[in-house]
């Protein structure tokens, strides 16, 4: 199941990631490699298993519908790269 | 010339009324009011290290309008990441509900105008909201207060194909989500918001066309007039030979046209998958059957029972029931006098009482009328105690300082004159008064006699009861007529 070289540009730019020409050619490799590897399963017989929504034993805990108290604004914002009027400032974001 | 069917689904996200976040313990406050980033934590900011615990109520009030929606509730169902980069989603990754969702497989029924409607829900999943973006000039602010908020999605089928349908859908939607006290469903504040695909195929025809997808849709207005708006300007380019491009386009209110949003591919790309830090969700069915056997009556059957029982016209019966404190006020109303017509009540209320609760601008359960005093002044101009035009007089008068209709009537003298005679004398009186016009009647201008009732309720002030004056009108005129004939 090779990726192509294309495909793996794609990915990189989805995940905002700039990569060498050295670097495409190294993970279009590699990730072949993985997708192959994890493909082998696509050639077990599934007919007779149930679908499987997760492999461990658990259940997700559900929590009271109850109020905690929030750190201050001052503490959140000193995340930011940038803040004004108390929100994040970050660079121009573009709806159009 | 081609004649095309407009084909609609519409997407819904409704923020939830939980009184914390979806995965946190963050107050969900109003955050069209709220101090910025005050209701935030390092969960709703996806800090390292963190973990998302679910908020049971918001499980709750999903299965309470996936049940109400007539939808199959999925005994496990699994939460998965949405992978995008926005600076509204501070995790670079939103928690919502892809392959396995809460509920699927349900309907909503509602009438049109043109008939009875069942629209297709194709499924309902719990996600979470995004942050809030100010956009000024060469930077963008972001407010982190809606982010994590509970946020729920029902998604219908393409089974609406006039913008009526998607109308009557959208307000039976909203109402629903407030019969069942999930969501206040408030449009203008974004608390629910709707987006609508838009298609057009050949009459007839059951293959889909390529859609586009409406967004900024602000209020039920906006979305009419968006939505015509699309059907209008793809049937163009259909019957200029052309393509309709999928793609996203945003409303644009004071140009009145739509305008395509985001373009890039990519965008749709967002490699979902399940998300690592929560287990599935597991349902137990004993919950679901106690939700199901809690459910408030919904507002297709209050409808239907209205109709039958209080034998309201369906479109009086649908106005009462749109909202669920008009109804209750409304059967309350009835049962403090059941003597008095419920059709006189309902139109009372849909009516003067309506006008005066918008003028104001107040909602039904915070108004300083009972429905008892509403019933009493009811009653009294059914009764004929009062005239309709007094009626009005003491509904605002009640309707400013919550006093009693009856004393009200007493005090300011409004009670019906339905005396005959003293009726008469007032007759009598008008047309010694007016000889002038009285001869103009006789000439042939029998419009004259309006003027004259009019007169007569201005010598009554108001209080005659307008269809004794008439008759009597009627009566005195054909007197003076005949006297002056046997005169001659």
């Amino acid at each position: 199941m090779a990726l192509t070289i294309e495909e793996v540009r794609h990915i990189a730019q989805l995940a905002r990631l700039k990569l060498t020409p050295e670097e495409e050619r190294r993970y279009t490799e590699q990730l072949s490699d993985i997708l192959d590897y994890a493909g082998r399963l696509s050639k077990i017989d599934t007919t007779a298993i149930p679908p499987t929504a997760s492999v461990l034993p658990l259940r997700a805990p559900l929590r009271p519908d109850a109020v905690r108290p929030c750190p201050p604004q001052e503490l959140i914002l000193r995340n930011a790269p940038s803040d004004q009027e108390g929100m994040f400032r970050v660079p121009p974001v573009l709806d159009t | 010339m081609p004649s095309f069917e407009p084909v609609i689904g519409l997407e819904v996200h409704a923020e939830l009324a939980t009184l914390s976040k979806m995965f946190c313990g963050c107050p969900v406050v109003d955050s069209t009011n709220a101090e910025p980033n005050s209701s935030v934590c390092e969960i709703c900011t996806g800090m390292p290290g963190t973990l998302p615990v679910i908020n049971q109520r918001a499980v709750e009030f999903a299965l309470r309008v996936a049940l109400a929606l007539n939808c199959d509730i999925a005994e496990t169902s699994v939460f998965a990441r949405k992978n995008y980069f926005y600076p509204d989603l501070p995790k670079g990754f939103q928690i919502s509900q892809y392959e396995m969702p809460l509920a699927q497989n349900g309907w909503l029924d509602f009438e049109t105008e043109d008939g009875d409607r069942r629209i297709r829900i194709r499924r309902v999943h719990l996600e979470e909201d995004t942050g809030k973006l100010l956009h000024r000039e060469g930077y963008s602010l972001v407010d982190f207060n809606r982010s994590g908020v509970p946020l729920l999605e029902i998604v219908s089928e393409p089974d609406m194909h006039s913008t009526e349908d998607v109308k009557v859908f959208a307000t039976s939607l909203r109402s629903l989500l407030r019969y069942l006290e999930v969501s206040s469903a408030d449009m203008e504040k974004g608390i629910v918001r709707f987006e609508a695909n838009v298609s057009l195929r050949s009459k007839g025809s059951q293959d889909l066309g390529t859609r586009t997808e409406v967004k900024n849709l602000n209020s039920f207005r906006a979305m009419v007039k968006a939505l015509e708006y699309e059907i209008e300007r793809q049937g163009q380019i259909l019957m200029q030979g052309g393509e309709v491009q999928q793609e996203t386009v945003g409303w644009d209110e004071t140009r009145g046209v739509t305008v395509p949003q985001r373009s890039k591919e990519e965008a749709h790309d967002y490699r979902y998958f399940p998300e690592p830090d929560l287990p599935p969700l597991q349902i137990d069915p004993a919950w679901v059957d106690r939700i199901r056997n809690e459910l408030p009556e919904l507002p297709g059957a209050k409808r239907a029972r209205f109709v039958s029982k209080y034998h309201l016209t369906p479109y009086a019966a649908a106005l009462l029931v749109e909202e669920r404190p008009v109804a209750d006020y409304f059967e309350a109303a009835v049962a403090h006098d059941p003597g008095t017509s419920p059709t006189k009540i309902a139109n009372w209320l849909t009516g003067e009482y309506f006008g005066l609760l918008n003028l104001a601008g107040v909602e039904i359960d915070r108004s300083k009328v009972s429905p008892q005093s509403f019933a009493e002044l009811v009653a009294m101009v059914e009764r004929e105690d009062i005239n309709a035009t007094s009626g009005k007089v003491v509904l605002e008068e009640i309707f400013e300082t919550g006093g009693s209709p009856i004393e009200i009537v007493e005090a300011r003298g409004l009670a019906q004159i339905n005396d005959p005679q003293a009726i008469m004398d007032l007759v009598n009186q008008v047309l010694g008064e007016n000889p002038k016009q009285v001869e103009q009647y006789f000439a042939g201008k029998t419009t004259i006699s309006q003027w004259l009732f009019g007169q007569v309720m201005r010598a009554a002030g108001g209080r005659a009861n307008p269809a004794l004056v008439r008759a009597n009108l009627e009566q005195a005129l054909k007197n003076l007529e005949e006297s002056c004939r046997s005169g001659e």
